[in-house]
């Protein structure tokens, strides 16, 4: 009687972490892809944090403004996606165009796309909401979806209390990796990163493969900064949280997973599983009576994040060429 | 016969900055001939071979192909009329499989997507056809040099290039693997293509080349037919001047032991095992040993441990009979070891520090350039003005020339300067004339001499064979991290040497004698 109630209880946590997992394993996923083509053509991208709260905040501005119209949340979302992208693409422009047109230093360029983000979305909100950020009511859970979510185990696993973000994201997923392995563009978008030169040599235009990778990674950025905003914030953005470092925890896992995609898809489960832990505390018998302090759960993916960089990041091979601008000329 | 050049560069200046790299050079390949093109380093000939390929345009003169001029400028333009290029520096994508770097820029698609089966056919076509071999599917890092040019090879047949060119392939192969590479450029010219062939090695244009192109200082010194040639006069046309070719030496005169090394071994800083395997050898005051070797059998890591870069796994090395095994850098030099790196950008000198600095890199503590703690400028400046006047270091501003400026030779001059003017009981040189040209290495070769003669103990590390048989006294052989042979180059062929050096020979005797 009692060792049955632990079990279902053990059952009930176990769908709990999974149903939260996805949702927030999702935008780590797509933005820590983003990076990985970016920096496999050849340019650091450091500025993920900055695409990413790009994206969400305009993916937001146009939920705000749809959301009284009636439409379907679910297409809501998809053209907030599809905005999301947009801009996460025009903002990725203003990196690619320094990395790989002016040839400026990567890592301050980035840095600098990461900081004027965050204060421009609070002067903005300031001016015209008279608040931090976007605050939306549309309602983009699904506690269920019909037919799918009745199919046993499966079912509740994979098909309740989600969002649409999980199935989109994984999509992408799938598209990423045969673009990268096994589409002429993702051959010599990958040779960029490595060795420009010999790229050059046999007439790859090594300029406009880089503009390709840190495209791509705008747009996926983007996405998965809307994502964020949809699956964690509640479709909500402001200037002080901004993605809660989701876009450097993004890059942790683009070097986690050795910038491989569906390495990078385990890598995003691994630190999303440390990130769902804290909200689900409370449901697991044992970690609920050690009595620990809730700060330090939200801690654990960011200490996680430091710990196998630690350890990992001695055998990791990142591509040769990345951060250093491409010029004709050097040989 | 006029009529039968498939290339024609006519007249080509190109200026750099500072330098004129072509000054009015004319070049004309015929068809199904193999061309040499002969001249020092920095005598233009990459670059030359650069605009031929789309890489520079020329700042003018034409090229002509079957007598019609062309633009190149591109490699796309260069690959479209047939033009295909191995260079110096492999231009291969060290992650991608040996079939991923054959056809990329030239891949079968459809929608888009890779066909690699319809490559895959392609490329075994012309292996089984030249007899080029290799595993497609294998991962360039992880096959050796002499196969990463056979790839290099395959992508220009792949792209069916009919003229070829070759920018100094021999300097990564081992003398067995030339004469494989001679065989195949004589079965490319038989089968109609036509070969630039770049080098600054005489013997291999006597052997293999139709005619050749003389470069010097960016000019064009004239084109010699082969059979009406000799290799004295080829580097007269080269250099300007009579050369001699063999070091003038007398016989060494080994005094007591300087340098021994003990059951020696290295890890490697790329794969698990040791780079350097249980070597063990003495080195005697006035003698100059050489380590011959292939690039990449533990040589680079065998002077890491003896100069202190790198600590063995295990083994002992003695200098002067104190153990110095895991001494630090500072405590070798002083024991009386002098270092001339691999490196020397990297090891050998601080890019922007002043000439002057980096003379006295080694010595700035001592008393002599320093008072409590503060440089001694004006000692500093008058050493540095000593060492300038007798090693003959030519740069812009003197003394304090930003070394970075400097020409390689010259950098070269002011490391072997600071060295050998340091108190010293034995030189580890490794590849001390790399990069030079002959005038240079003539002057290198006369220091480590006259320093051996000093009764100082010299160590060679050299790629080179021409090197390793004039300089040396004695040989070591290095292969896979073990010394596999002792010899002495008055009685050693180069030919034996290239069996030593790609380890189809091997002696143990003298291993023995050590233990």
């Amino acid at each position: 009687m009692n060792s049955n109630d632990l079990l279902k209880e053990f059952i009930d946590v176990f769908y709990f972490i999974v149903q939260n997992m996805l949702p927030v394993a999702i935008p780590l996923l797509l933005v820590a892809l983003g990076g990985m083509f970016s920096e496999r053509s050849g340019v650091i991208n450091i500025a993920l944090e900055g695409i990413m709260l790009f994206g969400a905040f305009f993916g937001c501005l146009f939920v705000y403004y749809v959301q009284n119209t009636g439409l379907n949340p679910q297409v809501i979302l998809l053209l907030g996606m599809v905005i999301g992208a947009i801009s996460g693409f025009i903002y990725s422009l203003l990196l690619s165009v320094a990395a790989v047109n002016l040839k400026a230093d990567q890592t301050i360029t980035g840095t600098a796309l990461n900081l004027i983000i965050p204060a421009g979305i609070l002067l903005f909100s300031r001016m015209y909401f008279n608040s931090d950020g976007v605050t939306t009511r549309v309602r983009f859970y699904i506690s269920k979806i019909p037919v799918l979510g009745d199919i046993p185990v499966i079912g509740r696993l994979f098909f309740q209390n989600t969002y649409i973000t999980v199935y989109i994201g994984l999509l992408l997923l799938v598209i990423c990796t045969i673009f990268f392995y096994k589409t002429r563009l993702g051959l010599r978008l990958r040779a960029c990163g490595e060795h420009p030169h010999a790229a050059d040599s046999v007439g790859i235009n090594v300029y406009r493969m880089r503009h390709l990778g840190v495209g791509l990674s705008g747009i996926l950025g983007g996405i998965g900064g809307f994502f964020y905003a949809v699956g964690i914030m509640d479709g909500n953005v402001n200037g002080h949280t901004g993605v809660a470092g989701f876009g450097f925890l993004a890059l942790a896992v683009m070097i986690f997973g050795q910038w491989k995609p569906i390495r990078i898809f385990f890598a995003a489960l691994f630190f999303a599983f440390f990130r769902t832990l804290a909200p689900s505390r409370s449901l697991i018998p044992f970690v609920r009576d050690m009595n620990i302090n809730a700060a330090y759960f939200k801690m654990l993916p960011y200490a996680a994040t430091m710990v196998v960089l630690a350890f990992t990041s001695k055998k990791s091979r990142a591509p040769k060429a990345e951060g250093i601008p491409f010029d004709k000329g050097q040989r | 016969m006029e009529d039968n050049y498939i290339i024609e560069m006519l007249n080509i200046t190109k200026v750099f900055p500072g330098i004129v790299a072509n000054d009015n050079v004319t070049l004309r390949l015929k068809k199904g001939e193999i061309h040499a093109l002969l001249g020092e380093n920095g005598a233009g000939k990459s670059t030359l071979m650069s605009i031929l390929f789309g890489l520079y345009q020329a700042d003018s003169g034409e090229i002509r192909k079957n007598g019609k001029v062309v633009k190149i400028n591109n490699p796309n333009d260069a690959n479209a009329l047939g033009i295909g290029m191995v260079h110096q520096h492999f231009k291969l994508v060290e992650i991608f499989t040996v079939l991923e770097n054959i056809m990329l820029g030239d891949e079968p698609t459809k929608l888009g997507f890779l066909q690699r089966k319809q490559a895959r056919e392609r490329i075994m076509k012309f292996s089984q056809q030249y007899g080029l071999e290799v595993n497609l599917d294998a991962l360039i890092e992880d096959i050796s040099v002499g196969m990463q040019q056979r790839v290099e090879i395959l992508k220009m047949l792949y792209r069916d290039n009919e003229i070829l060119i070759f920018d100094e392939p021999t300097a990564v192969l081992t003398p067995q693997e030339i004469d494989d590479l001679m065989e195949i450029m004589r079965e490319f010219a038989r089968s109609g293509k036509s070969i630039i062939f770049i080098t600054h090695k005489l013997n291999e244009i006597m052997a293999v080349a139709d005619r050749c192109t003389v470069l010097r200082k960016g000019k064009c010194v004239g084109t010699v037919n082969i059979k009406d040639t000799t290799k004295e006069e080829l580097s007269r046309m080269m250099v300007g001047r009579d050369v001699s070719f063999s070091v003038n030496k007398a016989d060494a005169n080994p005094g007591e032991v300087v340098l021994s090394v003990r059951n020696l071994s290295v890890p490697s800083s790329i794969h698990k095992t040791n780079a350097v395997r249980n070597v063990s050898f003495d080195v005697r005051a006035g003698e100059i040993v050489c380590i011959a070797g292939i690039d990449g059998n533990g040589q680079t890591e065998l002077v890491y441990a003896l100069t202190g870069l790198e600590r063995p796994s295990g083994g002992t090395i003695t200098l002067c009979g104190r153990d110095i095994t895991r001494a630090s850098i500072r405590n070798r030099s002083k024991t009386g070891m002098s270092h001339i790196p691999e490196d020397r950008q990297k090891h050998g000198l601080i890019l922007d520090y002043t000439l002057e600095e980096n003379l006295v890199l080694q010595r700035y503590w001592q008393p002599e350039f320093q008072n409590k703690g503060f440089i001694r400028f004006d000692a500093m400046r008058s050493y540095a003005t000593r060492l300038i006047d007798q090693y003959d270091i030519r740069s812009g501003q003197g003394p304090v020339t930003i070394v970075r400026s400097m020409s390689g030779g010259n950098q070269q001059k002011a490391i072997v300067a600071r060295e050998l003017d340091k108190d010293h009981k034995l030189l580890v040189a490794v590849q001390p004339t790399r990069g030079l040209d002959v005038g240079a290495i003539e002057y290198i070769h006369r220091q480590l001499v006259s320093d051996r003669d000093a009764g100082k103990a010299v160590l060679i590390v050299s790629f080179e064979l021409d090197e390793v048989m004039d300089i040396s006294d004695r040989i070591l052989v290095m292969y896979e991290g073990e010394i596999v042979g002792e010899l002495d180059p008055k009685t050693t062929t180069v030919q034996e040497l290239g069996l030593y050096m790609s380890g189809a020979k091997r002696s143990t005797v003298k291993e023995m004698s050590y233990a």
